[in-house]
């Protein structure tokens, strides 16, 4: 019995969020008085699995094979089958990462049990696992139980704890063989790439002026824009109105966007689902206008106005002209 | 080419949304609801595909009775028929319960392709797809931007993070997770609406096929507490504006 935390490494380099996932395990392994281990998978992995080492697990199995050189859900899920099956974990944590969405789901099936993806936070009390999650783009929290016989599988969202520091003690490194043939991998990945450079770098923009669904149209954009161009700040959008056209998708903020810290970042309309919160929770100061007093950006605004924003941004722009003039 | 499309109906997205009074979810008396707007996305990438490449357009929805407006609603904009499987009002599945429940309704079907959305907006899984994937034994690839279909295998463009991409090959049947944003959405025309009404829509009772969860469950629904103190400003919008940017100036020091 222990706490298995599956490690995510792209090229040799490990992804923070699961170091934050390995803060996670520490927890839910003290709770229940069972070892914390993790589990590297790839090819070549044995400089990541032994800085994994250092970092708290009693146990760090290296999962290694060819075929796992590339990610394929196949693959990864056919391998992490295998150990989970040897190893009998009680509690298995993966970082909620997009490759964790697209295998988890898959290896979790193979074990007749649901995942509990995308949890923020974790309780424990008298060895029961209460596993917290949002409803509703982050409006409702719930606590979930994974019951039942069998392992219970939990992703975590970025931010949800902070990163694990190293031990003085280091734990031990040990290869797990596992079973993979090609025929196992039906899907064929080509290199990775990324779109033209972008011509807007909003990570380095020190005020922003950001627009959610709230706007309703596309023609009420020139009121927010008129409100960044007082300011002199850079104009951005949460995902919906990206997907819309309205703006193109380099102005979008958050988690399939970009990440951005400014010293004041206002949220124009925008509820804060998490996916977004996860761009912009850099910033130093956070305004938000909006007019439902329950939506989730009120939780991270320093100064939040309960409002029509149709009346309160052109007020805002008319005072800040006035202040700069 | 067969394509089904898993949709889901779930609360308008303006809903004042209550706690139900044993805890465990929401107060539905007076909610309002709507398709999923991810799977809208899919959908939107079913109808496309097959105006391209030939075939039909199945939607299958897991929900209460009253689903079976979204899936009027997806038949009005093309969709050739539909599969309600027809759950007990309030119950809320896990991941695998709702893919179990999905896969024994499509097997059947024997479909070349399924498409669902990313996520849903009220629970937020994000796993539907690939646990149907997995229990139909059919490849799958997820956050899915572009789809080109070419002699019995799909490439699609993934999006990864950070705005990397990547292009994966898989062979057909598939099953695809669409990326929201993939195309622009269509409305029902007038004739569509009107056509909608005589497609066929079958009904599968969800206690008949068995519900079979994968253990996990919610214990209590409750608002989030605010981790950061927020000062909120009232008065006219000339009264907060006013407000807001003396505090930016002097509290805050950003302007």
């Amino acid at each position: 019995m222990s706490v298995l935390v599956i490690m995510e490494q792209r090229a040799g380099v490990l992804n923070r969020m699961s170091l934050e996932t390995l803060t996670g395990g520490a927890k839910v392994a003290t709770g229940l008085g069972i070892p914390l281990e993790a589990a590297v998978i790839g090819q070549g992995v044995a400089e990541v699995a032994g800085t994994v080492a250092a970092y708290g697990p009693t146990k760090t199995y290296m999962v290694e094979h060819e075929l796992l050189a590339e990610y394929t859900p196949d693959g990864f899920a056919k391998a992490l089958d295998q150990l989970i099956r040897a190893k009998q974990p009680q509690v298995v944590l993966f970082p909620h990462t997009y490759q964790v969405r697209d295998f988890a789901p898959k290896l979790v099936t193979r074990f007749g049990r649901a995942l509990v993806s995308d949890v923020v936070d974790v309780k424990v009390d008298n060895s029961a696992v209460h596993f917290v999650r949002q409803l509703f783009q982050g409006k409702l929290n719930a606590d979930f139980a994974s019951s039942g016989d069998g392992a219970q599988f939990v992703s975590l969202q970025a931010g949800a704890f902070r990163a694990a520091q190293t031990h003085a003690e280091m734990g031990t490194v040990e290869a797990f063989a596992v079973e993979l043939v090609p025929s196992d991998i039906r899907s064929k990945a080509e290199a990775p790439f990324r779109e033209a450079q972008r011509s807007v770098d909003l990570s380095s923009a020190e005020m922003i002026v950001s627009v959610g669904r709230g706007i309703k149209e596309k023609e009420n954009l020139p009121l927010v824009e008129a409100l960044a161009e007082a300011l002199g700040a850079e104009l951005a959008a949460s995902r919906p109105i990206c997907d819309n056209g309205w703006l193109p998708m380099e102005r979008q903020v958050g988690s399939s966007g970009q990440t951005v810290a400014p010293k004041v970042y206002f949220a124009v309309g925008i509820s804060g689902a998490i996916q977004h919160l996860v761009g912009m929770k850099g910033a130093r100061t956070v305004v938000a206008i909006n007019s439902d007093e329950n939506a989730p950006i009120f939780e991270v605004a320093d100064y939040g106005i309960v409002g029509d924003l149709f009346q309160v941004v052109p007020a805002l722009t008319a005072e800040i002209k006035k202040v700069k003039a | 080419m067969k394509i089904i499309v898993s949709v889901k109906q779930v609360p308008a997205r303006d809903s004042n949304l209550r706690v139900a009074s044993d805890g465990k979810w929401l107060d539905d008396s007076d909610l309002n609801y709507e398709i999923n707007e991810p799977d809208a996305y899919a959908l939107e990438e079913a109808l496309q595909l097959r105006d391209a490449h030939g075939g039909e357009v199945v939607v299958v929805c897991a929900g209460p009775e009253r689903a079976v407006s979204t899936i009027r609603e997806a038949l009005a904009k093309g969709a050739d028929r539909g599969i309600h499987v027809v759950l007990p009002e309030d119950r809320v599945l896990d991941a695998l319960g709702t893919g179990r429940l999905l896969q024994q309704a499509v097997t059947n079907e024997a479909p070349d392709l399924i498409l669902t959305g990313l996520q849903s907006d009220d629970l937020g899984y994000g796993q539907t797809g690939v646990v149907l994937a997995e229990l139909l034994g059919y490849a799958h690839a997820t956050i899915i931007m572009q789809v080109e279909v070419a002699g019995g295998a799909l490439r699609v463009k993934r999006e990864l993070e950070d705005g990397w991409f990547q292009y994966v090959t898989l062979p057909l049947p598939a099953v695809l997770a669409i990326q929201s944003g993939i195309k622009k959405l269509r409305y029902a025309t007038l004739m569509g609406i009107k056509k909608a009404k005589t497609k066929p829509v079958q009904t599968l009772e969800a206690a008949a096929l068995g519900i079979e969860l994968g253990g996990v469950a919610i214990e209590r629904v409750y608002l989030p507490q605010r981790s950061k103190q927020s000062q909120i400003l009232a008065g006219t919008p000339e009264q907060v504006a006013a407000q807001l940017v003396e505090k930016l100036k002097f509290e805050a020091r950003v302007l």
